[in-house]
């Protein structure tokens, strides 16, 4: 059982920043990942107070805020419009309405959990984040970032020429995934693809084979690991399976 | 630490630790109604509404709640009553423990889609488990009640 | 039938549903004690010390109970709610030095709030000798290793059980010579199937509240289906009289047989009584999945002999049934798998049931709907569908080639005489609603996803031959209302409605005069309890046979009043008249008038058992469609028919039967059960334990073919474990209508679904 020694709402994201460098304090964001750790908190930083619960659309972006819930991602029109409903199709499996009014877009990328739906899903657009002390940054780089006492504030998804396609094969309907994949086509052909649930966090792969070769070679890039939900055999499988079907809806 | 929200259209004021979870808050407050089913926030049975969404209870700390409006089925028995007549008429609420919270849940789908398609509703409450019923009588209560206010729209 | 038959509300139902704190924990006092476990890490341990001193030292903590606060010498009990003497063995101590699955309890600790009690729990320093645990179950018997070792191990009863064997029970049945008559059939199938641990998962997990009472009286309210066993459990772990104890319940957040086991209401019990104060225990979620009553894990050999047109001439089923650490429903369960399967085929000349049952390092299984009834028809039923595919026979065709008709004689179920059956009713409603004809086998659907069908039979019992007993008592009060007194619990299933239903109908009075009083042992009618499908069909039958006997009192009172001869009286609900309809007093003067100056009770108690366990019969047939590239399978359509005899409430009796029929998809499909190398469960939690959502269900249709049942109250059978067993072999056999491959295992996963394909496709 986690206990709370204080509960701070932070006014400003300096306090957060300030806060958030002693080892004992944490962050809070939808609470449901954490809320099972079994770990004492000193301060329980909560961001909520900081108008980061909102999605900016403009011509050239969308800045969403790390407070946003995943039912906001999930109901955004201007977000499902931009991404073919791949941003609705990657978050609506995720255990229920009332657990997607919780969590947040910013403990989904921040955990950079082995099993992100929402990880995924950005990582195939042309995704930064934002970072309070160390600005901006590729999400593909993030991943690949060790945990730090920043503050992640907001991603900001880069507007392209792209469409979109979210796949994911779960055990059970609201289970976590057991693979997931995100397509991005740009205007010129060119595929990117993100692939998730490995049951490492998700890892971006650019191919530049021919289309029907793209499968496999997506398959070869990828490593896949086992655990209760599916070997790295059966998710290797997957791997092609999704890569197939996303290209399939994309050429369409 | 003290907090002051609105519960069930009234303001009360509550001393909480900072690891008070709103479950716990409510329930000690008197909200019997908001049950607890795991520990892993994926079974449904503790749905309340902060500031009119559904929530679950377990995974919100109460000191979140701070000047908000938190909603149970104990401020809700009218639309609980008529609502779950038509469950009872199928004999779906069953031994009634996830009642409350999909009650609840199912509320704020009909708030937010005054008439839903069978995919919409089960999408809607895939996150409110039940083990008695199979869903199934759960279905034809909600159908039968939707179906129901229509008429009585189209009467009025 | 004015009341019998008819689709009512359940009485508590507007309660439930607006939310009314009826439950255990909205009932117990806030400033009880909170009860916690500490629980073992290992398999197999010798507790070679144990400190407490610090936890003691918490503010706010009351009492630690360790092993050295038990007379290990002292005899033991088990946990199963039978009838005594039990046939699960005495193995139990409350706190036992030796621990014997990750989960068995250490020391039982209590303090004023969960915080406190927590806080001390990981303050308590354990240091265990830990031994070689015993995990897998095929190698238990005869093991080295021995789970219970210990001298003062009991069995009550002959079950074949050797506690120096790892054996809680052995035997073997049969009738005519399997072998020669398997020798000489057409075609043999001869298969091995394994079923796991599933979890009952009833929303409201296992909590108890325990006080001591005016009378200085143990007074246990427990969210169980078993007051009076309860009663008797607490009695042997504790060491007390069972005059000191009474046992009750509140609502229910439901059972499924989970709650036939007194789970958790020994460690409570423990500490009101050492203390003398109140106190609660309420698991966690994770306490119910691993450290609670699963269903017996079994695997069956089947031998199954037909001639060439598919008639089955022999059975031959060996179960090998994994009962854990103890061995609660160990010796009972098992006998279902075969006496449960084997009749279905009545044209069987010969068969043999052999079992065992065997003590391994895993958690305690207990009783879960079905009661290895599920895990027999799984096996049976999936051979008889793979028999069907080798002789190309339509497996519908088969099926009413063979099944067991109304008025013969059922050998491998104790020689009863199958006194009502409509199963071959249930067979063809299910083929046309289903469209089998057209369905069956498969089709590939243009989208490359598959859809197939699959079908199984199934039946169960109603109540337990000449051992279940129902009670009820009935009174009359002013105003002429009627209280009905049960002992039978009502965990969300609605005996309670239907019970009073019955008494209605009998009493020709409107259900809302009948009210009900609930299981407590102070006050209720001697009953078994609500398990062994045995609440409708023996309880029900009491009911009705008191209501008669109430008449006759009334109309007795109504005689002296009307000062006619008692004879000549007829009952009308109402009212007593003459028969002429000359005379008459009305109920509520009737009821006035016991209750001024009067000598006689007008009140009745029956109490009831039957020589004659009634099958109810089911046949299912499911529907799949299969993503062959990803595995991802969804049970799109389940058709079902049942023969439950007069459904009571038809209401209730389907959605007893579409939440059965939903568990046993989820144990087909989704509910696995595993064990790490140390011999920990990995499905600890609703989050790795996967029931079934109502995203991952198409539709489940159920309708009645109702045969009836003479024993039975106004024909009724029993409806509430025979619902979950036609899913797993229907399942099964579909997937493999599908696939070409055939799983002998369940659950049956996507992934091996999809690695079947790709292997099959390789070829």
């Amino acid at each position: 059982m986690m206990t709370i020694r204080e509960y701070k709402k932070t006014e400003s994201l300096e306090e957060a920043y300030q806060l958030n460098q002693k080892k004992a304090n944490r962050i809070i964001g939808g609470m449901l990942w954490l809320k099972m750790e079994k770990i004492n908190v000193g301060t329980a930083i909560d961001l909520s107070g900081l108008g980061l619960d909102t999605i900016e659309e403009t011509e050239q972006e969308f800045r969403i805020g790390a407070m946003v819930t995943l039912r906001m991602l999930e109901q955004h029109p201007g977000f499902h419009a931009y991404t073919n409903g791949a941003a609705r199709e990657a978050v609506r499996h995720i255990v229920g309405v009332q657990f997607r009014n919780l969590a947040t877009v910013g403990g989904s990328v921040y955990g950079r959990f082995g099993f992100s739906d929402v990880l995924t899903l950005l990582l195939a657009m042309q995704t930064d984040v934002e970072l309070y002390k160390g600005g901006i940054v590729p999400l593909a780089e993030f991943v690949k970032m060790p945990y730090d006492r920043d503050i992640l504030v907001r991603i900001i998804v880069h507007k392209e020429k792209a469409a979109f396609c979210y796949r994911s094969v779960r055990p059970t309907k609201t289970d976590f995934p057991a693979l997931t994949c995100c397509a991005a086509r740009t205007e010129d052909g060119q595929y990117r693809f993100a692939v998730g649930a490995r049951p490492m966090p998700a890892v971006l792969v650019c191919p530049t084979c021919a289309v029907q070769d793209m499968p496999a070679a997506v398959q070869q890039a990828v490593t896949t690991g086992s655990n209760i939900r599916g070997s790295a055999a059966y998710r290797r499988h997957l791997t092609g399976v999704l890569v197939k079907r996303c290209i399939e809806q994309l050429e369409q | 630490m003290t907090i002051q929200f609105t519960l069930n259209h009234k303001k009360v004021s509550a001393e909480i630790s900072p690891d008070t979870v709103l479950y716990d808050l409510v329930r000690s407050l008197g909200c019997a109604s908001v049950k607890c089913g795991c520990e892993t926030s994926n079974c449904g049975l503790c749905t309340v509404f902060l500031d009119d969404v559904p929530v679950l209870s377990c995974s919100v700390l109460a000191a979140r709640a701070d000047g908000r409006c938190v909603t149970t089925l104990e401020g809700l028995q009218q639309e609980a009553a008529e609502f779950g007549a038509f469950i009872a008429d199928q004999g779906a609420e069953q031994c009634g423990f996830c009642n409350p919270g999909f009650i609840m849940n199912a509320l704020a789908l009909f708030r937010q889609n005054p008439d839903p398609g069978e995919d919409e509703i089960k999408e809607y409450l895939a996150g409110n488990l039940c083990r008695c019923s199979g869903y199934e009588g759960q279905l034809r209560g909600i159908q039968n009640f939707l179906a129901w206010k229509k008429q009585k729209e189209v009467a009025q | 039938m004015k009341t019998v038959n008819q689709s009512v509300r359940k009485k508590d139902a507007m309660q439930l549903v607006t939310g009314q704190p009826v439950y255990l924990d909205d009932i117990a006092p806030k400033d009880c004690l909170t009860v916690k476990l500490l629980r073992s890490p290992h398999a197999n341990a010798i507790i070679q010390s144990i400190d407490t001193s610090r936890a003691m030292l918490v503010p706010g903590m009351e009492a630690v109970f360790t092993w050295q606060d038990v007379d290990q010498n002292g005899r033991r009990y088990t946990q199963a709610g039978q009838t005594y003497p039990e046939p699960s063995p005495y193995d139990r101590l409350v706190l036992d030095r030796h621990v014997r699955f990750v989960g068995d309890v250490v020391a039982i600790l209590a303090g004023k709030d969960e915080k406190t009690v927590e806080k001390a729990m990981k303050l308590i320093k354990v240091e265990y000798e830990v031994l070689e645990p015993v995990l897998d179950f095929r190698t238990a018997k005869d093991n080295p290793v021995l789970v219970h070792p210990e001298n003062n191990w009991e069995s009550l009863c002959p079950v074949g059980a050797d506690n120096k064997r790892n054996l809680c029970a052995h035997e073997e049945t049969g009738s005519g010579d399997v072998d020669a008559v398997l020798q000489g059939c057409d075609v043999v199938i001869d298969r091995v199937y394994h079923t796991k641990a599933c979890q009952q998962a009833m929303m409201e997990t296992f909590r108890t509240y325990c006080s001591i009472d005016a009378y200085g009286r143990l007074n246990v309210l427990s969210s169980t289906q078993i007051v009076f066993h309860c009663r008797r459990i607490l009695a042997n772990a504790l060491h007390i009289p069972k005059s000191m104890i009474r046992v009750s319940k509140p609502r229910i957040g439901g059972g499924f047989g989970a709650k036939q086991t007194s789970v958790c209401e020994v460690y409570p019990a423990f500490v009101t009584w050492m203390t003398k104060k109140p106190s609660k225990l309420i698991f966690t979620r994770r306490e119910s999945m691993t450290a609670s009553t699963p269903r017996h894990e079994m695997e069956m050999h089947v031998r199954l002999g037909a001639d060439k047109n598919g008639i089955v001439k022999a059975i031959d089923l060996y179960t090998l049934s994994n009962t854990g650490a103890y061995g609660e429903h160990g010796p009972t369960t098992v006998g279902l798998s075969g006496h449960k399967s084997i009749p279905l085929y009545g044209k069987a000349e010969a068969f043999r049931f052999t079992y065992d049952v065997v003590y391994t390092n895993h958690m305690s299984a207990g009783a879960y709907r079905g009661y290895g009834a599920t895990q027999g028809l799984f096996a049976v039923e999936s051979a008889v569908n793979e028999l069907a595919a080798k002789l190309n026979i339509d497996p519908i065709a088969l099926r009413l080639r063979n099944i067991v008709k109304e008025g013969e004689v059922m050998p491998a179920y104790y020689n009863q005489l199958n006194t009502s059956c409509a199963l071959d009713r249930c067979i063809e409603n299910v083929k046309r609603r289903i469209d089998w004809d057209n369905k069956y086998p498969m089709r590939v659907l243009p989208n490359g996803k598959i859809r197939s069908v699959g079908m199984g039979m199934a039946m169960q019992g109603s109540g337990i031959t000449s051992v279940d007993v129902g009670s009820a008592a009935l009174k009359i009060n002013d105003d002429g209302f009627y209280t009905l007194r049960i002992g039978a619990a009502d965990m969300g299933t609605g005996c309670d409605t239907i019970l009073a239903q019955i008494a209605a109908e009998v009493l020709e009075c409107p259900l809302e005069n009948i009210t009900v009083l609930a299981a407590d042992t102070d006050s209720s009618p001697y009953d078994s309890g609500s398990y062994a499908s045995s609440t409708t069909y023996v309880t029900g039958k009491a009911v009705e046979m008191c209501a008669k006997q109430l008449i006759e009192k009334l109309c007795e009172q109504a005689a002296q009043m009307l000062g006619v001869h008692a004879d000549t009286l007829q009952f009308a609900g109402d009212r007593v008249e003459t028969a002429d309809g000359q005379k008459s007093v009305s109920l509520t003067e009737i009821a006035v008038a016991g209750q001024c100056g009067a000598n006689t009770a007008l009140e009745a108690a029956v109490t009831h058992s039957s020589e004659l366990s009634p099958p109810p019969f089911m046949v299912g047939a499911a529907e799949l469609e299969i993503d062959p590239e990803t595995g991802e399978t969804q049970v799109i359509d389940f058709v079902s028919a049942v023969d439950c005899g007069t459904p009571v409430n038809p209401n209730l009796a389907r959605v007893q039967a579409e939440g059965g029929i939903l568990q046993g998809i989820g144990m087909a499909l989704t509910e696995n059960v595993t064990y790490n190398a140390k011999g920990e469960p990995i499905e600890s939690s609703l989050m790795q334990y996967k029931i079934p959502t109502r995203a991952d269900i198409g539709h489940i249709r159920v309708e009645f073919e109702s045969s009836y049942e003479e024993s039975g109250p106004f024909g009724a059978k029993s409806i509430g474990e025979v619902v979950i067993n036609t899913p797993l072999p229907a399942i099964a056999d579909a997937v493999a209508n599908a696939t070409g491959h055939r799983f002998y295992e369940l659950p049956i996963t996507p992934e091996q679904i999809a690695m079947a394909c790709l292997h099959r496709d390789a070829k």
